[in-house]
């Protein structure tokens, strides 16, 4: 081309650019790689930051835990609440344009019972059948009363996927994923990037301000950390709580602290198991007190995660609804616990604290034990490997294990999997037929305020035993660009995309 | 000539098996039940058995041995359960990467070692050669991932200059790729550098006291035309067998400097693997990586063999 | 961990201090070499020092003087919970000494004898042997020293058997080559000719005329090892808390960088002062115990 044309084509190109430019990238920072990117077989937490942006679902929650409308526009339940019907959204179609409809709704719902290896089937155990009463209207039917349903259906249980393209695809379907979310899938290169792009047929299309997704997972928190201060990312995730405090400070970037709807804790083995008897903290519930009231919550909060986090002692933080008010955080008293480590007869009981290898699991052990020496506690501490350590508590083979657990919004998803008699997440082998008796009263009542009485009452008697000792709920610690806005702080920690802008 | 081939072709083949067995049996024993760690937080036992079932985790350790060799041998390297995509597939994505790392670190290696090496033979003794031996040395003194964090922060956070990570392909934009290569590039080649100077060293030394020299010095030859011309040129030789040598060190070596600079390699895939026990992916990918090392060791041999005539014998 | 090419043999039958004296007096004029020495003594004496310089201990801690800058008080700094950085690290270089040498042993101590005996016994054993070495140098070494690591459980022991026995094939197939290159040697035909047994040809004669490229490829083992040690506590599986280790320290330390650098810093440096001086050692060695060199 000659000069004076290409300089032509330039000018133009550079008068144009305003009206050509509305393709955005957001880019967002991830703590790991996420999993299969199908619903049915996900198990990740971070696999769910990806599926916000790629699947919609039945209902959504919001910044106070409450049920939104997503795919679903209303629900209501029978009198005896064994039946729940979803009333479904028009004009909605999948990335691959089939519509979607109570048809889809039962093949999903089935899909995710029947997949094998699908693990939304214990969160769907109730629901016997699916009926579609009109295209946009389904019926599920349960078995017995089961009021987290709804909180499952705003998770990945509740997501929908393309029956069109399930089919074809068989258990294969995570490679190439098919949902109806705002954003469809284009690529993914294994540990190194997740690339979406802009459904231009969402149903709220008009909230939806990007065209382009990235995900790249970065393990390292400075290394992210860092590449967000490099600008070669909008958002990251799970900011180290060290650094939180000094970014305050920085002009460019944006910060976000929410309460998470989990908790970290330590568990302790009463009955998994015969280690528990041949320990004394296993053996004595009042040397399990005595353990919890050498604890300082607020320093361990303060240490381990520079002050990121809300002190408790239950599943659920004392500024959720549910929270049990007829038992309080108890404060440290080392007295009373030297006093009932005397009645027990073992002034100085031993036994080993299994960590795993994440540096601020290590560095609560370091506090955990210095904090309890003074009241004559002999904590050794041991170290496994992620993989080696939940080996090791199912098989009942530890003593007590720094645990954390990331939170569902119902707080039935705290509870019934961790102290109901042999449930999976049942490590430290608590089993008490009256507390069973209530969880699965809990699950059964609609109504909050019964439900928060009968939670009262599990409070009391687990908190009797003590197979967990709940520490402290950590604070989701977001950063992002200053430009961003719309950034909505959801307690599940996960990045909404709907509604975020990046002005530019 | 011919027959040195065969024999040492022959060889391959034992070594693989050893090699298979031995990735094999570090992967399976190592302690932790896969299943539960991929059945993720909620530990439903329905998908626990199912797991152990596909993954064949209740058959005896020969059995399962020989479903996975049975695959490889039909080109089938299993795939990851953790994101189900075939292992062939993530190697076959990843291999490019990691030998472009490779090669840029080679690069750097032969651009720093050589003439460290060069000038601590030439000035040996003096002040001259203790510097070029540190120079050289640094690189494999520190941690590569802790050079690694300082060079991000560096580079990255206070000068802007260099991304912090990202990998770009070099068919779609190379300034940009090189721009991200060249900082992990330059952390792995630290440390070959060192092995390299030392050899260039040791035969520059090992040359420089030969009779041509002398005689090329008698000739009256200036000392520079020595030593560039007829010194260095003999010292290089072994320098193309190293390059096969040190491929495994740079293998290690970029498991952590791909974790540090999230550069998509085979090292932050291994690495990852080894810790959420998805073993196909570990066995896949080493069995990949060694065939490569004994493939070029033995071409190396070749070379060395073809090059020097006085090894024939 | 990179092998050293072995040199081509120029064996002399060992004299009693001969070559040792020698080589003494020729690593002396090396100024690289002795500066290395002399940083790997005080290093050394450090780690056997440490109770009576360390200023504190190591491993208390002190909920109000978290990530504190360096001050009269600690003159490295506070760590993430209290406890003083240069205590810290001085009691730290015993890990880290530990970690190299007790892994090179290790390496030492399978390596030599089965490189001995593939190539001093030959045939089917050699063979077998060299198979087996081959299949381990064609894993990455780091991968061995994760698996293995991660196999024992994570603990600095654990650490350097991993480490110990992932960088043995060096040593076997590097004392291989020496043995075949010397086992055909005169004395060695003489040794054999007298009838003495195999195995005391191969202490008495074999063993000490390749003890040189050995102990120079152990001093720069030495170096790789405590790199090493580092690396696996980068991924969790080194030296465990609270106990000191520099390779630990280095990895809470990177999550600290932007506000409590010298908690990085004076590791780091150890690391490298250490690291870089076996090196030199190593190097300086080579050059003394190399008979081809005047």
């Amino acid at each position: 081309m000659k000069l004076s044309a290409r300089l032509l084509c330039a000018a133009l190109l550079i008068a144009l650019a305003p009206f050509a430019t509305q393709a955005q990238t957001l880019r967002v920072g991830l703590a790991e790689d996420p999993d299969v990117l199908d619903p049915s077989l996900a198990r990740s937490f971070v696999g769910r930051v990806v599926f916000t942006a790629l699947c919609d679902k039945l209902f959504d929650i919001d910044e106070k835990l409450a049920i939104q409308p997503q795919l679903a526009t209303s629900y209501e339940w029978s009198a005896d609440s064994k039946t729940l019907t979803l009333k479904l959204r028009q004009g909605v179609t999948f990335h691959d344009g089939e519509k979607f409809d109570a048809a889809a709704v039962k093949f999903n719902i089935e899909r995710h019972k029947t997949l094998p290896g699908s693990n939304r089937r214990g969160e769907l155990a109730p629901v016997a059948s699916v009926d579609v009463v009109d295209a946009s209207t389904v019926k599920l039917n349960l078995t017995a009363p089961f009021s987290p349903l709804l909180a499952q259906l705003a998770d990945r249980a509740g997501m929908m996927v393309s029956p069109k393209a399930a089919q074809a695809a068989g258990d294969k379907f995570g490679l190439k994923p098919v949902c109806s979310g705002p954003f469809k899938f284009v690529e993914r290169v294994a540990q190194d990037r997740i690339v979406l792009e802009r459904y231009p047929q969402y149903w709220n299309a008009a909230a939806i301000h990007f065209d382009k997704l990235v995900y790249t997972p970065i393990t390292d928190a400075t290394v992210r950390l860092s590449n967000l201060k490099a600008g070669q990312l909008d958002f990251i995730e799970r900011v180290a709580s060290s650094d939180i405090a000094k970014l305050q400070s920085d002009k460019k970037l944006k910060t976000s602290r929410i309460t998470e709807i989990g908790y970290q804790g330590i568990t302790i083995n009463i009955g998994k198991s015969d280690k528990a008897k041949a320990n004394p903290l296993g053996r004595d519930a009042r040397v399990r007190e005595a353990f919890e009231l050498s604890l300082d919550r607020a320093g361990l909060a303060q240490v381990v995660m520079d002050k990121e986090a809300t002190i408790g002692n239950q599943w659920v933080a004392p500024t959720n609804a549910y929270y049990a008010k007829n038992v309080p955080v108890p404060k440290r008293d080392i007295a009373r616990a030297k006093q009932l480590l005397k009645e027990a007869g073992v002034p100085n009981p031993s036994f080993t604290l299994l960590v795993p290898t994440t540096s601020d699991t290590q560095r609560l052990a370091l506090v955990v034990q210095a904090m309890t020496r003074e009241a004559g506690f002999d904590v050794k501490i041991q170290v496994a490997e992620f993989s080696t350590g939940l080996n090791m508590a199912d098989k009942g083979d530890y003593e007590a294990y720094v645990l954390a657990w990331s939170g569902r919004a119902d707080p039935d998803g705290n509870l019934f999997s961790f102290h109901g008699c042999k449930q999976p997440l049942n490590y430290a082998g608590y089993c008490d037929p009256e507390t069973d008796k209530l969880l699965t009263q809990s699950r059964e009542l609609r109504d909050p305020a019964a439900r928060k009485k009968v939670f009262e009452q599990i409070a009391e008697r687990v908190n009797k035993e003590r197979p967990l000792i709940y520490l402290y709920h950590r604070n989701w610690l977001w950063a992002y660009n200053a430009k961003l806005s719309g950034v909505r702080e959801i307690p599940d920690g996960l990045l909404r995309v709907t509604g975020l802008k990046l002005a530019s | 000539m011919f027959d040195f081939f065969i024999k040492r072709v022959a060889t391959i083949i034992p070594t693989l098996i050893f090699v298979s067995m031995l990735i094999f049996g570090l992967q399976q024993l190592l302690p932790g039940d896969p299943a539960m760690i991929l059945a993720g937080e909620d530990q439903d036992p329905t998908v626990v058995a199912y797991l152990r079932t596909k993954l064949h985790l209740d058959e005896p350790l020969p059995m399962r041995y020989a479903y996975w060799i049975g695959g490889v041998l039909r080109g089938d390297l299993g795939e990851s359960v953790r994101s189900q995509e075939p292992v062939l597939d993530l190697v076959l994505q990843k291999l490019p990467v990691t030998v472009e790392l490779a090669l840029l670190a080679f690069g750097i290696a032969l651009v720093i070692g050589i003439p460290a090496g060069v000038v601590s033979a030439v000035g040996r003794g003096s002040a001259w050669d203790y510097a070029a031996n540190v120079f050289a040395l640094w690189g494999i003194s520190t941690p590569n991932f802790w050079l690694g964090i300082l060079m991000i922060l560096l580079f990255s956070v206070q000068l802007g200059w260099l991304p912090a990570s990202g990998y770009v392909s070099p068919f779609e934009d190379l300034g940009a790729n090189l721009a991200a290569m060249i900082m992990p590039a330059f952390v792995l080649g630290n440390a070959i550098a060192a092995v390299l100077m030392r050899h260039t060293r040791s035969a520059m030394l090992q040359v420089m006291s030969a009779d041509y020299v002398r005689t090329a010095r008698a000739k009256g030859l200036n000392e520079r035309t020595v030593v560039l011309k007829h010194a260095l040129r003999n010292a290089l030789t072994p320098i193309i067998t190293l390059g096969a040598l040190e491929l495994g060190t740079l293998l290690s070596g970029a498991v952590l400097t791909e974790q540090v600079f999230t550069i998509p390699g085979f090292g932050k895939l291994i690495v990852d693997s080894v810790f959420n026990r998805d073993y196909a992916v570990v066995q896949g990918v080493v069995l990949v990586t060694a065939t490569a090392y004994i493939v070029l060791n033995l071409l190396a041999d070749m070379a060395y063999f073809l090059v020097n005539p006085r090894l024939r014998s | 961990m990179s092998a050293v090419l072995p040199a081509p043999h120029a064996a002399t039958p060992a004299t009693p201090a001969g070559p040792w004296r020698r080589a003494w007096r020729k690593l002396r004029r090396r100024r690289g070499a002795l500066v290395g020495l002399a940083v790997v003594l005080a290093f050394v004496a450090m780690a056997l020092f440490s109770p009576w310089i360390a200023p504190q201990d190591p491993i208390a801690t002190s909920w109000s003087a978290i990530r504190q800058a360096p001050s009269a008080e600690h003159w490295f700094g506070t760590d993430e919970i209290g406890r003083d950085v240069l205590s810290r690290v001085i009691w730290g270089t015993r890990a880290s000494l530990l970690a190299g040498v007790v892994s090179v042993t290790i390496s030492l101590l399978l390596g030599v004898p089965i490189g001995l005996a593939a190539g001093f016994i030959g045939g089917w054993v050699d063979g077998l042997i060299s198979r087996i070495t081959d299949a381990f140098l064609a894993c990455p070494f780091l991968i061995l020293a994760i698996a293995l690591a991660a196999f024992l459980g994570p603990s600095l022991t654990n650490a350097m058997i991993a480490i110990g026995v992932s960088a043995t094939p060096i040593f076997v197939r590097l004392t291989r080559a020496q043995v075949i290159n010397v086992k055909v040697e005169d004395f060695i035909e003489a040794a054999r000719a007298v009838g003495n047994p195999p195995l005391r040809i191969a202490l008495r004669h074999v063993l000490p005329n390749i003890a040189a490229p050995v102990v120079v490829q152990a001093t720069l083992a030495i170096a790789s090892a405590v790199i090493a040690e580092a690396s696996l506590s980068f991924l969790g599986l080194g030296q465990q808390p609270p106990a000191p280790s520099w390779g630990s320290m280095l990895n809470t330390a990177k999550n600290f960088i932007d506000n409590a650098p010298w908690m990085a810093v004076w590791p780091g440096l150890s690391i490298f002062g250490l690291v870089l001086s076996f090196n030199l050692l190593g190097d300086g060695l080579r050059d003394a115990l190399d008979p081809r060199q005047r």
